[in-house]
C-alpha cells in the first residue's frame, strides 16, 4: 500500500496535477469564502460553464486553450457579476440562462473536432492526465499571482464583503474590488476546470468556506481553515483516485463533503457540550 | 459655516426623481433627525450625502473642514452580516480602512483607533466575540464603534434601531446624545421611529419627497406637519 502510494510521485503528469491542483484548490478556497458570504456562489458555478464552451471552442480551432479560456471567463465574470449586482433575482435566473447556453455551445462544437466523445467527457468530468508542461507554468504563475492579491488585499476584500454600503462610504472603491474578486475567481477555475471538470470546479469555491464556517466564527479563523481544508481534500481525492483508479475530480468533491459533514457533526457535538 | 449644506437638491434613483427641492444645513454640534415615511426618498439622500449618488440638480457642499472620508456612516442591516463569520475586533478595525490611505495592512495607529472606539462603547470585552452572536443592541454597538473609527466628527445613521426592541432602542438613542452632547459629535440620523429618535434631536428635516419642514425640534412638535406625523406619540 505505502509503495502503491510513493509510486505515485514517479510519474511526472501526477506531480504536475498535484502541484496544480493545490494551488488551484487554495485559490478557489480563499476566494469562495467571499463569493459564498456574498451570496455569489452561483457565479463560480457559471463561470465554468462558460469555460466548457470557451476550451471547446479553443479545441476545435486547435487554439491554445488557456489563452482562449481566460479572457473569455474575465469577460462573462464581469458580466455576471453586473448581473447580480443589478436585480438579485433575475440575476439568478440569467446566470442559468447563460452557463446553460454556453455549455450547449460546447456540447454542439467539440465534435467538429477530432477526438469527439473523450474530449466531452474529459472536459465536463476533468482528467489528471489534461495538464502538459507548458500549461503547468502558466497555471502555476497565475495561481501565485491570485494568491498574492488575495494576501495583499485581504483586508479590503474583508470590508467590502462584510458591509459593501460602509465600504463604500469610506472611500473604498467597492466596485473595482468586486471586479477584481470576479477576475481572479475566473482565472481560478479555467485553471482548475481541465482537471476537476467544468461540472465540479465550483465545488472547490463552494465546500471549503462552508465547512469551515460550521466551526469557525471569525473571519481569519475561516480563511486559513478553508485554505487547509481545500488542500488536504485534495490531496486525499487524488491519491485516493490514484490507489484505487477513481475519477480524480469525483474523488475530491466527495471527500470535501466527507469534511463538511465532518465538521458539521464536530459544531452539533460543541454545541450539545455548551448546552449541558 | 455649516459642515453639510444641501442647495435645492434633486436626486433620481432608477431614472425616477424620488427628493427635490431638499434644503437644509448641519452645523457642528447639531443633532438632526431626518424623519419620513417608508419609500418618502430618505435612503437615497443619504446615498446623497455620502457621496455615493450625485444629485440631478442643486448641490451638497461639505464645509468647516468637512470632507466626505470624515462621515461615519452606520448603513442598514444587511442579511449578509446575520450569518457572517467576523470577531468584533474585524467589523470595527475595517472601520479605519479608509484611513489608511495605500497601506494594505493595518497600521499600529490604526488599531489603537478601534482600541479607543471599542473602550468608548464600552465593547472592549467583546471584542474576541463573534459579530453574529451578539445580539442585536450589542451589533449596534459594533457598528457605530466602526463608524466612530472612519470618523469622529459627524455620524450618519440609517435607521439604526431597526429590529431592536424599545428598551434596547432606547439606550442605543441614549448612547447618540452622549456622543453628541459629551463628545460633540455632530449627528445626523434618518428614522421613521417617531418618537423616541426625535427626543435628543436640535433639528428636524421632514420629507416626503419633498421637505415639509425643515428647523428646530420645538418648533416642528409644534408644527403641522409635527403634529399629524407624531400622532399618537404626542410630546414627550
Amino acid at each position: 500500500m505505502i509503495e502503491n502510494f510513493l509510486s505515485m510521485f514517479t510519474y511526472p503528469f501526477m506531480i504536475r496535477a498535484l502541484v496544480v491542483g493545490t494551488l488551484v484548490s487554495l485559490c478557489a478556497s480563499l476566494l469562495g469564502v467571499s463569493l459564498v458570504l456574498k451570496r455569489y456562489s452561483m457565479i463560480g458555478d457559471g463561470l465554468s460553464h462558460v469555460g466548457f464552451g470557451a476550451l471547446a471552442v479553443a479545441a476545435v480551432c486547435h487554439a491554445a486553450p488557456l489563452a482562449v479560456a481566460i479572457p473569455v471567463v474575465v469577460l462573462s465574470a464581469f458580466f455576471l457579476l453586473r448581473l447580480s449586482e443589478n436585480s438579485k433575482i433575475k440575476g439568478d435566473a440569467a446566470i442559468a440562462v447563460i452557463s446553460t447556453s454556453a455549455l450547449a455551445m460546447g456540447v454542439l462544437v467539440l465534435p467538429l473536432g477530432d477526438g469527439v466523445n473523450t474530449d466531452i467527457y474529459n472536459y465536463m468530468f476533468g482528467s489528471i492526465y489534461a495538464m502538459s508542461g507548458e500549461d503547468v507554468v502558466l497555471s502555476i504563475v497565475l495561481s501565485l499571482i491570485v494568491l498574492v492579491l488575495f494576501v495583499l488585499l485581504y483586508h479590503r476584500i474583508f470590508a467590502v464583503t462584510f458591509d459593501e454600503a460602509f465600504a463604500r462610504a469610506a472611500g473604498l472603491r467597492a466596485g473595482m474590488y468586486n471586479m477584481i474578486i470576479a477576475a481572479l475567481t475566473a482565472v481560478t477555475i479555467v485553471l482548475g476546470m481541465r482537471m476537476m471538470g467544468a461540472m465540479l470546479i465550483s465545488a472547490l469555491i463552494i465546500f471549503p468556506a462552508l465547512t469551515s464556517m460550521r466551526l469557525f466564527k471569525t473571519f481569519r479563523q475561516v480563511v486559513i481553515s478553508s485554505a487547509a481544508v481545500a488542500v488536504v481534500c485534495f490531496f486525499l481525492g487524488i491519491t485516493v483516485s490514484y490507489l484505487f483508479d477513481l475519477p480524480g475530480g469525483a474523488s475530491v468533491v466527495l471527500l470535501n463533503l466527507a469534511a463538511m459533514l465532518v465538521f458539521s457533526l464536530m459544531s452539533m457535538m460543541r454545541r450539545g457540550k455548551r448546552k449541558e | 459655516m455649516a459642515l453639510i449644506q444641501c442647495k435645492n437638491v434633486s436626486l433620481a434613483y432608477d431614472g425616477t426623481v424620488v427628493a427635490e427641492q431638499i434644503d437644509f444645513s448641519v452645523r457642528r454640534g447639531e443633532y438632526l433627525c431626518i424623519v419620513g415615511e417608508n419609500g418618502s426618498g430618505k435612503s437615497t439622500l443619504v446615498k446623497g450625502l455620502l457621496g455615493l449618488m450625485n444629485p440631478v440638480s442643486g448641490t451638497i457642499e461639505y464645509g468647516d473642514g468637512l470632507t466626505r472620508q470624515d462621515i461615519g456612516y452606520v448603513p442598514q442591516q444587511t442579511n449578509v452580516q446575520r450569518d457572517f463569520p467576523a470577531s468584533v475586533r474585524e467589523v470595527v478595525l475595517s472601520g479605519t480602512i479608509g484611513r489608511g490611505g495605500h497601506t494594505l495592512f493595518y497600521t499600529p495607529e490604526q488599531k489603537k483607533t478601534a482600541a479607543r472606539a471599542m473602550e468608548r462603547l464600552g465593547i472592549r470585552d467583546l471584542e474576541k466575540c463573534c459579530f453574529r452572536e451578539l445580539s442585536g443592541g450589542q451589533q449596534q454597538r459594533v457598528r457605530l464603534a466602526r463608524a466612530l473609527c472612519a470618523a469622529g466628527q459627524l455620524l450618519l445613521l440609517d435607521e439604526p434601531t431597526t429590529g431592536l426592541d424599545p428598551v434596547v432602542s432606547g439606550d442605543f438613542y441614549g448612547l447618540i446624545e452622549e456622543l453628541n452632547r459629551q463628545n460633540g459629535i455632530t449627528v445626523i440620523m434618518v428614522s421613521h421611529d417617531m418618537g423616541p429618535s426625535l427626543r435628543s434631536a436640535t433639528h428636524v428635516l421632514h420629507i416626503k419627497h419633498r421637505p415639509l419642514f425643515f428647523g428646530e425640534r420645538e418648533d416642528y412638535l409644534a408644527s403641522e406637519a409635527g403634529r399629524t406625523f407624531m400622532g399618537g406619540y404626542g410630546h414627550d
